[in-house]
């Protein structure tokens, strides 16, 4: 799909992630939220977000994912997931379950929320809490009953990272134990926080092939009654993924002050700027906007993307990756094993296998956030 | 192994999973946990009768009614069986 700026040969969004506020009971240092959190205390209002899901169902998106931060930190939550609920949306709140109580969830089933998933970060009280610098496991085990208990589909999320790698087993046996419908075994991205925090969170060689060796033996046992999704970590693979399916294919994402982008992560590249709701509509910011059009299509890929048979397939892979690995946007994604960079990536696979000495992570927190973003 | 439909089972959409017809992509579309199957016409036809309710036989009884040239009898079984393999569709008997 090449863009020649007609909209009736661009693609539509399906997928809008709203990220309410970046206000945060937690402070979990693989978090993808920008470093720079602190500076985005000016949030849209209710009226400006039921604006957005307008425009945005108006062009087509259909999937709404409700996060932040903890989207639960907005008072407003309910009024929100009512609209998006009128408008057609299939709903869905992300959330730590921090700030969720039995009243909140019978509310947001009344407006029409259609789906609630609970990350933890951990199997275990103490690891859980260490990660979150909160006590939250105990309350996190009677938000997931409760989800179950007024019906939602149950979807647990576990990221996954050096600490809690090797609880794989456990993890699945906590879910199962919930009755959970599905969970998602995400890998830790590397932006943001978590970028901050690789050389603390990669895991070794030896703990990801033990996790998918697991991984794969209960989704053969649990086949039928609980789905399991897990995907190799980035590092380790030598294919890169369909990046967010293609930039401004089907998926728009709008930070806390109205600033949309092509992904969550795209904060990250430099000499993009980002347009925010506030001065544009949806329809301007996913048709026309330069940064919406930058990486569509093909025409901006280098080699050895652009005579790349598998272009059509992964798109060259992560822009941020490709930047944030290779200081220049356009490359290929250096998960690729074609990728001249590649070596890099190896690389720091291979130093996170070897390492064995524990450096103090840094949480995701606004003091933090005001230090490292500041000059 | 495959779950086979009898006429006399209901087929309902399984809690979590909705179906809606989208403008913006001209079809119906399977909607669930972040995610989003978009269906053929026949598909869709099938599954906005997959009321809970409607036992199979009335299903294609009715389908025929819109679409009386067709032999659809066959296509509609073998259809339920994979919706039911996806998990989009639970069965019920009667």
């Amino acid at each position: 799909m090449t863009n020649n700026g007609s909209s009736a040969t661009l693609p539509k969004p399906l997928w809008l992630l709203a990220e309410v506020t970046y206000k945060c009971p937690l402070q979990c240092p693989y978090c993808s939220n920008p470093l720079d959190i602190s500076r985005y205390q000016d949030e849209l209002s209710t009226d400006e977000w039921l604006n957005v899901f307008r425009e945005a169902r108006d062009l087509g998106a259909v999937q709404l994912g409700l996060s932040g931060g903890e989207a639960l930190v907005r008072k407003d939550l309910e009024m929100l997931i009512r609209g998006a609920s009128d408008l057609g949306y299939y709903t869905n709140l992300l959330t730590s379950g921090v700030g969720m109580d039995e009243n909140r969830i019978r509310a947001f089933k009344e407006a029409g929320l259609d789906h609630i998933q609970v990350s933890f970060q951990a199997s275990d009280e103490e690891l859980n809490n260490f990660i979150a610098r909160n006590d939250s496991f105990k309350h996190k085990l009677e938000m997931a009953r409760l989800v179950k208990r007024y019906d939602y589909p149950m979807v647990l999320c576990f990221v996954l990272h050096r600490h809690n790698l090797s609880q794989v087993a456990q993890i699945l046996d906590l879910a199962h134990s919930l009755e959970a419908d599905y969970v998602e075994l995400a890998t830790t991205q590397y932006y943001g926080w978590a970028l901050h925090n690789r050389d603390q969170l990669l895991p070794s060689r030896a703990q990801v092939q033990q996790a998918e060796a697991i991984a794969h033996e209960y989704q053969e046992k649990l086949k039928g009654k609980m789905k399991i999704y897990y995907v190799v970590p980035d590092y380790y693979e030598e294919r890169p993924k369909a990046c967010m399916n293609g930039w401004g294919s089907v998926f728009l994402t709008v930070a806390p002050d109205g600033t949309a982008l092509p992904c969550h992560a795209a904060t990250d590249l430099p000499g993009l700027n980002f347009p925010n709701v506030r001065d544009h509509s949806i329809e301007w910011i996913w048709n026309q906007s330069e940064v919406f059009n930058q990486f569509r299509g093909y025409d901006w890929m280098k080699e050895p993307c652009k005579s790349c048979p598998e272009k059509t397939k992964d798109f060259g892979g992560c822009r941020c990756q490709a930047y944030l690995l290779t200081g220049d946007a356009r490359n290929a994604d250096p998960v690729c094993g074609k990728s001249p960079h590649h070596q890099q990536l190896a690389a720091l696979a291979q130093a996170a296998t070897a390492r064995s000495d524990e450096m103090p992570l840094v949480f995701r927190n606004m003091r933090n956030s005001r230090k490292l973003s500041s000059g | 192994m495959s779950v086979k439909f009898s006429a006399q089972d209901i087929p309902a959409l399984s809690p979590g999973f909705r179906l809606q017809w989208e403008q913006a992509q001209d079809c119906f579309v399977i909607l669930y946990p972040e995610g989003m199957v978009k269906l053929n016409l026949a598909a869709g036809e099938i599954l906005k009768r997959c009321d809970g309710t409607t036992p199979v036989g009335d299903i294609i009884d009715n389908l025929k009614i819109q679409f009386p040239d067709t032999n659809l009898d066959e296509d509609v079984y073998t259809f339920l069986s994979v919706a039911h393999d996806k998990q989009w569709i639970q069965r019920h008997s009667a």
